[in-house]
């Protein structure tokens, strides 16, 4: 092993999480090293439906809704910086989004959810929603099949196309002096507070900072560092149709036109651990919904289809944390990395920058489970 | 480069590339019809409009997409050619709300 690389930052993972995060951090004026697993990891990242999405997020946190809601407000600025740095386009398009309702059973539901996120919301960061009934709806979302019922809106809403996402931060963090290590998994580490040693890829690295951004890995690395994560896989599949010529002006949480064309067809969920094996039953019923509501669908060609596993903390809700023992560890993992990108890069980055999280933050430390579970 | 070899079936199958009329083989792909045929492409991509011609003849580039009598996005390779089948290409994204054509 040859002798240590200092720097002021370490970034564990080099997911959406961890990218996001270390390009903030570079931004910030930090010298960091992103260190990631490879291509045997399972990485969310590159296998998600690349929704930006703040209606729905949050129900019963209130804390967590706020922090969606500043993600995607946080979302321009991010997609321009990405574009003022390296020339990207991230494909962000914001124009609110709406969830579909094939029943009226779906609708009341939906209605509920919604007034109660309103209800929680306060006064501070107001949420405004409409329950759009068919007629109007139609008039939104012309080739709208006879099943839906209607469907919730809200002007928060949007897309990116998510692998130029992850490239864009990559190439915005390198850019700005960051080192990215691919294949290197993190095996060993010494902590103390505000001095870290890791050891990967047969090097050393140090810092008195160090942020375990790893996804499903982060629940085996917390604990050397004095936190916990929490966090299980959760299975969702994604189909993908041919190019169309765009026919759909905002995207909906199960049905979304890329900005090349395809449409992508998801939104399920499945608790099969460690396992993205796609199920057919699966496949045959997001096709089934997809094309009830927009009947179009069944005509077009399926040209590809995967599975992939989301990063889901026990009550769903985001976990950021420092480490009470070593300052200078945080952890930050979500189920919505693409979503929270905005917040991660442009709120959350300043803070570890900093050193210490700011207040607001106190709901999502991984010490919630521990009052939980001894209660 | 596409010649046909000389022990080869007699081209006796007529259909029409971009609608000029072109004898090939029974048998022969629609994408085979296209090279034989000299056209200069068979689609423009979605994306950036670059043309393209069949590339891999066995379904598995996507370079060979036509509008092959009426229904769009058909990857020309994978069907034999009919009597008066007609091929055209594929101009770009297909139109999503386009009706199904009889095929
Ligand atoms: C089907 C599906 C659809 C989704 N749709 C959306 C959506 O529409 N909108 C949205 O906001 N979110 C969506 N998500 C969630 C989103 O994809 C994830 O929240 C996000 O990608 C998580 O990023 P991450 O960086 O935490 O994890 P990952 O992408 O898993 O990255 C973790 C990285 O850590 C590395 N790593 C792991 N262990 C180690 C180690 N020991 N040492 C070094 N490196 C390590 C891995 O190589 C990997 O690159 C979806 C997820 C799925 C599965
Ligand atoms: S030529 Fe490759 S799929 Fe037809």
């Amino acid at each position: 092993m040859s002798a240590p690389e200092s720097f002021q930052a370490i970034i564990v993972g080099g997911g959406l999480v961890g990218s996001a995060i270390a390009w903030g951090l570079a931004r910030e004026g930090l010298r960091c090293v992103l260190l990631d697993e490879g291509d045997i990891a399972f990485r969310a990242s590159r296998g998600n439906f690349g929704l930006v999405w703040a209606q729905s997020k949050g129900m019963g946190a209130p804390h967590y809704q706020r922090w969606t809601r500043y993600s995607a407000n946080a979302w321009p600025e991010l997609a321009r910086e990405l574009a003022d740095a390296v020339g990207a386009d991230v494909g962000l398009h914001q124009p609110g989004g709406v969830h579909l309702c094939l029943s009226d059973k779906e609708m009341a539901d939906r209605a509920d959810r919604m007034a109660q996120l309103a209800r929680e919301a306060g006064n501070s960061l107001p949420f405004h929603y409409r329950m759009i009934e068919a007629a109007e709806l139609r008039e939104m979302l012309p080739a709208l099949g006879p099943s839906v019922v209607g469907a919730s809106f809200t002007p928060y809403d949007g897309h990116v196309d998510p692998l130029r996402l992850l490239h864009a931060l990559h190439r915005a963090f390198t850019g700005a002096g960051g080192v990215y290590v691919p294949n290197a998994k993190v095996e060993r580490s010494d902590a103390a507070p505000r001095d870290f040693r890791v050891f990967a890829a047969d090097r050393m690295f140090e810092a008195p900072r160090v942020v375990l951004a790893a996804g499903l890995g982060n629940a085996a690395l917390a604990p050397e560092f004095g936190l916990s994560a929490p966090v299980r896989p959760q299975q969702g599949q994604v189909l993908v149709t041919e190019r169309v010529a765009p026919i759909f002006t905002m995207p909906t949480t199960s049905v979304r036109q890329t900005m090349q064309g395809s449409l992508l067809l998801g939104d399920s969920v499945a608790e099969v651990g460690y396992d993205i094996s796609q199920k057919p039953a699966v496949m045959a019923e997001i096709a089934r919904r997809a094309v009830l509501s927009f009947p179009f669908i069944a005509r077009l060609n399926m040209v590809r289809a995967w599975s992939a596993l989301r990063i889901m903390p026990k009550d769903g809700v985001a976990i950021y944390d420092q480490s009470e023992e070593y300052p200078g560890a945080f952890t930050a993992n979500c189920h919505s990395g693409v979503t929270l990108a905005g917040a991660h890069a442009r709120l959350l980055a300043p803070m570890i920058a900093a050193g210490q999280l700011d207040g607001m933050m106190d709901p999502f430390s991984a010490r919630r489970f521990d009052v939980r579970d001894a209660a | 480069m596409y010649a046909t070899r000389p022990e080869a079936r007699p081209a006796t199958v007529e259909v029409l590339v971009d609608g000029v009329a072109v004898l090939v083989p029974a048998g022969a792909s629609a994408a085979a019809a296209v090279l034989l045929a000299g056209s200069a492409a068979i689609r423009e991509t979605a994306v950036s409009g670059a043309p393209r011609l069949p590339y891999c003849m066995m379904g598995v580039c996507f370079d060979c997409l036509a509008e092959v009598d009426g229904a769009a996005n058909v990857q020309a390779c994978m069907v034999p050619v009919a009597p008066g089948m007609r091929i055209a290409r594929q101009l770009g994204a297909r139109d999503a709300l386009m009706p199904e054509a009889g095929r």
